[in-house]
């Protein structure tokens, strides 16, 4: 049973991946040809992998440097830079491409590009580089001090190979995240393959120009997943026994500490201080329109029942495929657990343009409502829910339940007072990420919104296409308001809750 | 002894996820006095031109705002079952679309006569309900009057790389697109069209093409008249510095874009759409349109357009049949060429 819903679940998630392939076979190796191997097709391909590169190289230095500072050097402050660092994900990345482009119009370069996406993205390296510093033993490389390496060499050659799969894994994060970035792109003007498929959409709604471009899209995700495994590599890195983790001794700066101090700053000005500058000024001296309150509270009040709603449903669709990877171990449920990941590995643009033709074409009566938009936002954001829900799975051993039923209490009731009661803590998390999320979703909501639903992130997007940045500034406001909660929570447990 | 707690499990998750949905469904219900319009013109013109409409017929109104060919393509895949009454562009082709699908019904003849018969086609299944130029924006300080190119045709020239904003993506350009195929054909278009693709930088909307040019960073852009005349209208907030010129001459650059207005032969509540085209197109809304700030032209027999816009038989606009306009012909040549 649980197994058949799980099942249900990847189908789902594989949805997508499905209609790119049935479309690709309904267009035939002609059409294939014509809209697929032709110049734009080039120009895409350029742009975008240009930007991946950079971004996952940016991120990683950026990432990767910081995580060191702040876990291994004896820079002041360290545990308010890890919280400024972490704060950047509270902006949404086409908020932040908002910020920049609205100060400096003529921002819309590669390197313009480059630099908003990773100072949106980089935290996505440094937070998983923070918690495998945390976990790493200093005794390793205390003896590799004391066999005479220097500091650098002990970062090179003990810590960094150590840091391989975390800053690998950040590193993919950040790649898959660039890939279906639009709306940063969009505004910045910086034409990827995610934003020429919503041009093709606009024009041609699902026509074969925009199935096809999303097709060579998600052939780029899939290559970049294969490429991350290939890269991590069979080394091991795991110690034979946990042991007792020596005292960290944090390593000396000295003359170093004033750079330092001055690449962090000048880091969170950039990542934090800048957009947050930019909205503040914006929502003062904004002269595209006054303050709507009650738009701005209905919108609101849409985007967070949304939210809700999403949550629920995503976390519902979580429990079988997160129960089954810990209680039914063996290849069906691995298999089941990576279809919903890759399914959620394609980009929000290619789910909502399958969502929206299966809809029309399979279930008119769902076609248009809210349903879709929530199964589109449950396929994006599954991950998130199913890491935390099998973590509390994992915790909670079956041995309660045994005894509770050797006591005589009936199936419902077990579930009811002791299954759901120790799973509620991972269940709530995985809740929490969802709705956060969805919050500030804006790809898939564009296209898959119920007639005369708004939610913040389209009524941003509509002001700020339209260049009224005052009138946007609002409701980017409320949505950095709404995710800082997760940011804090995000800083004080780097291990935990970090996945697409 | 697991087994049934699983099983339980499962159905309250489904449960769960029934009860998220449901509760969900219920905010897209319509009635039977509500009418679902696809609408691609902008917000505040479509909003002020109805205005009323509710209160005197009982009629509720839901809008779908997008994209003109995105709304067309919707409704053709949509097919019967469309949940669009009424459709209204922001530019004729895509309402074409529909036509040459049969998709539309025939409109009342006196709605028909409440507008002149060059904003409307001979097949009576739309109407128009405003109008809109094709303008050259430019910045004076850098792109002096004398350097003015004749015709829109001039831009796909080398001399121009560089130089010229374009908003490709959008359905504005792309019907102005759709009159240079009308007029000069389909060679003359592709040249023209990879002249473009080299000289033009692409942005996302005509304000943001404005804004480029008022800021220098190109010399000239192709976009609609109201865009400039609102911005002056707020005290040139964003194109202070920038100028319009006008093609004239019957060049096609001087093309008169219709909005449209049509009646989906698939709706069950064909009098309700009947009546709200009839009212969008009325003297009086026209007149609303002409004195509100979105500044396009009203095409209702009689009304005069805002007094701030040259008059419409001044403007030299290319005589071209609004049921003519190619929507498909143009997403084809725009892929080709790679402006899409």
């Amino acid at each position: 049973m649980t197994a058949l819903l799980a099942a249900a679940v990847a189908a789902l998630a594989l949805v997508p991946l499905g209609y790119i392939v049935t479309a690709t076979v309904d267009v035939g190796w002609s059409g294939v040809a014509e809209l697929v191997f032709r110049p734009r097709v080039a120009d895409l391909l350029w742009n975008t992998t240009r930007l991946v590169a950079g971004t996952v190289a940016v991120c990683l230095v950026l990432g990767v440097g910081a995580a060191w500072l702040v876990e291994r050097s004896a820079v002041p402050g360290r545990r308010v830079w890890h919280v400024l660092l972490v704060a950047p994900l509270a902006v949404p990345a086409f908020v932040n491409s908002y910020a920049w482009i609205s100060l400096l119009p003529g921002f819309d370069t590669y390197a313009g590009a480059l630099l908003v996406v990773s100072l949106s993205y980089f935290p996505f390296v440094y937070l998983p580089a923070v918690a495998a510093f945390r976990g790493l033993d200093p005794a390793l490389e205390d003896t590799a001090r004391g066999l005479g390496l220097s500091t650098w060499a002990v970062f090179r050659r003990v810590q960094l190979p150590q840091l391989r799969v975390a800053v690998l894994g950040g590193g993919l994060l950040v790649a898959l995240h660039v890939l279906a970035e639009f709306g940063a792109l969009a505004m910045l003007r910086y034409p990827t393959f995610t934003t020429a498929v919503y041009d093709q959409y606009r024009a041609t709604f699902n026509g074969p120009g925009a199935t096809m471009l999303a097709g060579v899209l998600v052939l780029l995700c899939l290559v970049l997943l294969l490429a991350e495994i290939r890269l991590r590599g069979s080394r091991r890195y795991a110690r034979t026994g946990a042991g007792a983790a020596r005292r960290l001794r944090p390593v000396r700066l000295g003359a170093l500490t004033g750079p330092a101090l001055l690449a962090l700053t000048a880091l969170v000005a950039l990542a934090l201080a800048v957009p947050l500058g930019s909205l503040a000024r914006w929502m003062t001296t904004g002269t595209s329109a006054g303050l709507d309150v009650a738009t701005l509270a209905t919108t609101t009040g849409t985007t967070l029942a949304l939210a809700a709603a999403a949550a629920v449903a995503t976390t519902a669709l979580a429990l079988p495929t997160g129960w089954l990877a810990v209680r039914r171990r063996g290849p069906l449920a691995t298999l089941l657990e990576r279809s919903t990941y890759l399914g959620s590995a394609v980009p929000a643009i290619v789910i909502a343009l399958a969502l929206v033709t299966v809809s029309i074409r399979a279930v008119p009566a769902l076609y248009q409502t809210a349903p879709v938009l929530l199964a589109a936002y449950a396929i994006l954001f599954l991950p998130r829910a199913i890491v935390t829900v099998r973590a509390a799975v994992e915790q909670s051993p079956p041995l309660h339940d045994d005894v509770a039923a050797s006591l005589g209490a009936s199936a419902p009731s077990r579930l009811w007072r002791v299954t759901l009661p120790l799973l509620a803590p991972g269940i709530g998390a995985g809740a929490a990420l969802v709705f956060l999320a969805v919050v500030t979703e804006l790809t898939a909501t564009l296209l898959l919104a119920p007639t005369g639903t708004t939610t913040l992130a389209t009524a941003f997007w509509s002001a700020s296409s339209a260049l009224e940045y005052g009138a946007a500034a609002p409701y980017a406001v409320v949505m950095v308001l709404l995710s800082a909660p997760a940011t804090v929570l995000l800083s004080r447990d780097a291990r935990r809750g970090l996945t697409t | 002894m697991t087994t049934p707690a699983r099983a339980t499990a499962a159905a309250l998750s489904a449960l769960a996820l029934a009860g998220g949905l449901t509760a969900c469904g219920d905010a897209g219900a319509t009635d039977a006095e509500t009418l679902t319009v696809y609408s691609a013109q902008h917000e505040s013109l479509v909003r002020t031109m109805v205005e009323g409409f509710t209160e005197e017929t009982g009629i509720e109104l839901e809008f779908r705002d997008g994209n003109d060919a995105e709304l067309a393509n919707q409704i053709v895949q949509e097919g019967e079952a469309s949940p669009a009454d009424v459709f209204l562009t922001e530019n004729s082709p895509s309402i074409d679309v529909l036509d040459r699908e049969g998709l539309l019904a025939p409109l009342d003849q006196a709605t028909l006569d409440q507008v002149g018969e060059q904003f409307r086609p001979s097949s009576g299944t739309w109407t128009g309900f405003a109008a809109r130029s094709t303008v050259l924006v430019h910045n004076p300080a850098q792109l002096p009057e004398a350097e003015l190119p004749a015709s829109i045709m001039d831009l796909a020239d080398p001399a121009w790389e560089g130089r010229i904003g374009i908003a490709a993506g959008g359905a504005d350009f792309q019907a102005i697109v759709a009159a240079v195929l009308a007029l000069r054909g389909e060679d003359a278009t592709r040249a023209w069209l990879e002249g473009l693709e080299r000289n033009a930088n692409v942005y996302q909307s005509n304000t943001a093409v404005m804004v480029a040019a008022d800021e220098g960073e190109i010399d000239a852009g192709v976009m609609y008249h109201y865009y400039w005349y609102r911005d002056q209208a707020e005290n040139g907030l964003k194109g202070d510095d920038a100028a319009l010129h006008l093609f004239g001459n019957g060049d096609p650059g001087a093309f008169l874009s219709v909005s449209g207005a049509g009646v989906l032969a698939s709706s069950d509540q064909q009098e309700a759409a009947q009546q709200l085209v009839a009212y969008l197109t009325a003297p009086e809304a026209q007149q609303r349109l002409a004195e509100s700030t979105a500044l396009e032209y009203a095409v209702g027999t009689g009304v005069a357009s805002a007094e701030v816009l040259p008059p419409l038989d001044t403007i030299g606009a290319p005589a071209v049949d609004p049921g003519s306009l190619d929507q498909d012909g143009v997403t084809a040549l725009m892929q080709e060429v790679g402006l899409l």
